[in-house]
């Protein structure tokens, strides 16, 4: 009986004591940040939405390599012995034309083991988080200078290049057939 | 002729009321919700603090499809919330908003209350059962259980009064209590009136399926209750009918045990038009009393209900309709 | 009085019962992700419950084998108990690490404890304030979320990441902590014990929310051994085991806490409301562990032990650490010559102590069912990997 009696008492003291606390919390300042008017600012080290500064790649494909998720593609045209590429801001020697270099930041998980291993610090992440596309493919990113049809030639003028080079070093050594589309297919 | 037109503007005056008490009530429980959980809730629509989205939102329930589940009851289906709503809006007939209006000035004005709002028990078996969904079944099977067992305690509770101020009439209860603060029912036989007002009130809680006693539409264990599988304005129904069953509740609670329009400084602020306010803001207290409940507590079990009900609000409120009884023959 | 006599077919008088079954979840509020449970029930009690998982399997394992090295593992490893990645991680890279026979600085080892308990703090909060959720009580979730966000900005200016973090590297880390971090971490330590306070008085305490736990789904300690559970679940039913103290890794040995077990102070050894408070209990002993940890931080390079490249010799290690959950274990086989792992397996504490739902759940309603699947505190992706 006075168990009984005990357990309404405090279940009646405990829905007070909660009562007041609630109470005491319609005074107390919200915490909610009315976010598209208001932004936080997000620290240095944020990790949201990947940029290349393609003026700097060298096109080593080590961030290709480090993704987990295979988001980033990267393909590379040798530079001609003539075509100078300049360097990149750290001093590196660019020796490589990127042609294509697509990440699909749909499939990118912001794991940031991209960043690290890149030699030249081209590619980061930026702290922009509002990106979202009515259509899935404007999520691939491309930050190649070249258009597929640039690449594309560029593509040819190297095979070109080669065939030539290799023609000049095949001559002495006589009887290659000149036109073999055989040999230009497998270099493609 | 003229008589059917004053009963109209009569009955339609509830109604104006539900309804805008309902779009107001939403907009205060959604804020009284995130400031007790330290956040700002909506902010935007209406430009003040997001004044205008519970009308945005029963527009936007206005506007949505009615789905009727392939196996469901139809015609129960489309009945229950019409009826469950019809049975709350009834009952406000019989509510005094002030000395000189009351749609249906009853006699026995308590006793068709409670006699009314029973119906609410059929309308949620109803929705429970032709929704053919498991969940919607439990639910309604609660409710049931809870709102017939949670009767007794209110109606024992509600006797004492009765038998304390000698009439059932609600115009003539408030009219007994008219001299200011100190004549109203709770403090009269101290302490039992006011055991009967908590018991009154905790009891109301679960006729009305708020928290802790919300066990009927538990969202964590029964997805939404009875009204699961119910859509748009149908759903809306529900709703409204809770909204306007917490009024309702709180508003007899007003009137038995604080004055209901009675102003509480006796003769000052009396006339008609203030009796209104009075009535309405004590209502509205409670209601605000039940919204802070249920940001407060966690809900009880379907036994645990039980319990309270059968083994502590019955027989409590038996020994205090007994001692009110004995002091008032007494006196 | 909250066990019920379990009757599968009864006949009362004329009228003749049947058992229901009633399927809930995958969508279901408080399955906590995509958890199916097959409920057979009688009435509103419980006969049987059968799990079905499988919802979020991501084929953890298999992705393991196929990465090109053992780093592109840990942003996976993140992905399988999302709310305790950094938990996740440690267990990972200490594995790798103990692979490797490689050894630590002393400050790394400090920065991953002081994570490591800022992560559980930040799980339990997450597991008390969806534990009243499942209850019905809304305002302590609101007020955990709160306080976890403090600790989720914590971890934002140390690695970038609110929620999976990559933080914890093999031989380090990915970054040393922000010149900031001291002053926040001191500002959240002092404000902490508040709020845990008011959570305590609005919930813990509470009358409905005891009755309803207490008595609860009852985990005798020996059931618990049998199935192998571990963490709050195991030192709810008075088992004082933990990782931490039994089999110090880090630099867990140096400092002094208590491991928290349920005492059955609300009702029986080993029920919902005791492994609830267990939780709440372990949030107390995290903060001195961090504050001593604070004190205790030795100067040093995070970056000094990380080898160029990781490339374990061939052998095979298991190793295990006390995630927020329980145990969490991994498994690695390491063929001695590629470059990423030939095998690994994850024991995930989250599955394991779900395998005692159906054990503990039986005779009790289904109001009590998510009482208890609450205070089991499963996370679906650590469940499904």
């Amino acid at each position: 009986m006075r168990q009984y009696f005990k357990n309404i008492f405090i279940a009646i003291w405990t829905i007070l004591v909660g009562l007041k606390l609630t109470f005491k919390h319609l005074f107390v300042r919200a915490v909610t940040i009315q976010y598209p008017d208001v932004k936080l600012k997000l620290p240095e080290r944020a990790r949201n939405r990947l940029y290349v500064n393609i003026d700097d790649c060298i096109g080593c494909r080590q961030c290709e390599m480090a993704c987990p998720v295979d988001c980033i593609t990267i393909e590379t045209v040798k530079a001609l012995p003539n075509e100078d590429l300049g360097v990149t801001s750290t001093g590196n020697k660019k020796r490589l034309w990127v042609t294509k270099f697509d990440i699909d930041i749909s499939k990118c998980c912001y794991c940031g083991l991209c960043v690290y291993p890149c030699p030249t610090e081209c590619i980061y992440m930026t702290d922009v988080y509002e990106f979202s596309e009515y259509k899935r493919h404007n999520l691939i990113y491309h930050f190649s200078n070249f258009t597929p049809e640039e690449a594309e030639m560029k593509k040819r003028q190297v095979e070109q290049f080669e065939l030539e080079q290799k023609m000049k070093k095949a001559k002495p050594a006589e009887q290659v057939p000149v036109n073999n589309p055989e040999s230009g297919e497998k270099k493609s | 002729m003229p008589e059917i037109f004053n009963m109209l503007i009569a009955s339609f005056i509830p109604l104006l009321f539900i309804l805008i008490y309902a779009v107001v009530i939403l907009w205060v429980e959604i804020k009284v919700a995130s400031h007790v959980q330290d956040r700002l809730g909506y902010m935007y629509t209406g430009g003040f603090h997001g004044i205008a989205q519970p009308i945005a939102d029963l527009l936007k329930l206005l506007t949505k499809e009615h789905i009727t589940p392939a196996n469901s009851d139809k015609i129960f289906f489309t009945l229950a919330p019409v009826l469950v709503f019809a049975s709350s809006y009834a009952a406000y007939a019989a509510l005094p908003f002030t000395s000189t209006f009351i749609a249906a000035n009853l006699n026995v004005g308590i006793f068709y209350i409670i006699a009314i709002t029973s119906f609410v028990v059929i309308g949620i078996l109803m929705a429970g059962w032709s929704s053919n969904n498991k969940y919607s079944l439990l639910g309604a099977m609660r409710s049931v259980a809870q709102i017939v067992s949670y009767e007794i305690p209110t109606v024992l509770s509600i006797l004492t009064v009765v038998v304390a101020v000698g009439t059932l009439n609600l115009q003539e209860i408030c009219e007994i209590q008219k001299g200011g603060i100190s004549s109203w029912n709770i403090f009269k036989y101290p302490p039992f009136m006011l055991i009967t007002f908590l018991i009154y009130f905790t009891a109301s809680l679960a006729e009305v399926n708020r928290t802790p006693f919300d066990i009927p539409e538990a969202e964590s264990e029964l997805v939404a209750g009875y009204h699961t599988e119910y859509t748009g304005m149908k759903f809306a129904m529900f709703y409204l009918a809770e909204y306007a069953n917490m009024f309702l509740v709180s508003g007899i609670a007003a009137i038995l045990f604080f004055g209901g329009w009675s102003s509480p400084f006796g003769k000052f602020l009396s006339s008609p038009g203030w009796g209104v306010f009075w009535f309405v803001s004590k209502g509205l207290f409670f209601v605000f009393l039940q919204i802070m409940l249920r940001w407060t507590l966690p809900r009880l079990r379907v036994d645990q209900l039980m319990y309270v009900s059968w083994k502590v609000l019955t027989p409590i409120s038996f020994v205090n309709l007994m001692m009110v009884g004995l002091w008032a023959i007494l006196k | 009085m909250a066990t019920f006599e379990i009757t599968t077919r009864s006949v009362r008088g004329d009228l003749k019962t049947d058992t229901m079954i009633l399927n809930m979840g995958p969508q279901h509020p408080s399955t906590h992700g995509v958890l199916r449970l097959e409920l057979v029930v009688d009435g509103e009690i419980i006969v049987d419950v059968i799990p079905h998982i499988g919802y979020l399997h991501r084929c953890f394992e298999k992705h393991a084998e196929q990465m090109t090295n053992y780093q592109q593992v840990i942003p996976y490893v993140d992905r399988m108990d999302y709310v305790a990645a950094m938990g996740n991680e440690l267990a990972y890279v200490l594995a790798v690490e103990k692979l490797m026979g490689l050894e630590v600085p002393e400050r790394v080892q400090y920065i991953r404890v002081i994570m490591a308990e800022l992560q559980r703090i930040a799980s339990h909060l997450l597991a008390v304030g969806t534990y009243g959720l499942d209850l019905g009580a809304f305002t302590p979730f609101l007020w955990c979320f709160r306080e976890r966000e403090k600790i989720l900005d914590l971890f934002e200016i140390t690695c970038g990441a609110r929620l999976l973090y990559n933080y914890i590297w093999v031989g380090g880390l990915s970054h040393d902590l922000p010149s900031e971090f001291g002053k926040k971490l001191k500002d959240f330590l002092k404000t902490f014990p508040k709020a845990l306070k008011e959570i305590n008085d609005l919930l813990t305490f509470n009358k409905i929310f005891i009755d309803r736990t207490a008595n609860i789904g009852v985990l005798p300690p020996d059931v618990a051994i049998n199935y192998g559970c571990s963490g709050p679940m195991l030192r709810g039913s008075g088992v004082k085991f933990d990782l931490r103290k039994n089999e110090p890794y880090l630099v867990y040995d140096r400092f002094e806490f208590d491991v928290p077990v349920g005492e059955g102070k609300m009702g029986t050894v080993g029920d919902c409301w005791d492994r609830y408070y267990v939780r709440v209990r372990e949030m107390e002993e995290s903060l001195k562990i961090i504050e001593q940890a604070w004190e205790q931080l030795p100067p040093g390079d995070v970056h000094s032990a990380i080898p160029k490249k990781v490339r374990p010799p061939q052998g095979e290690v298991y190793f295990r650490t006390e995630n927020p959950r329980g145990e969490i274990g991994f498994y690695i086989i390491s063929d001695g010559h590629s470059a990423s792992p030939f095998r690994v397996k994850a024991r995930a504490p989250s599955f394991v102590n779900l395998s005692v739902l159906p054990e503990i759940s039986r005779g009790y309603m289904i109001a009590d069912l998510v009482a208890i699947l609450g205070s089991v505190d499963i996370v679906l992706g650590e469940v499904d990997r």
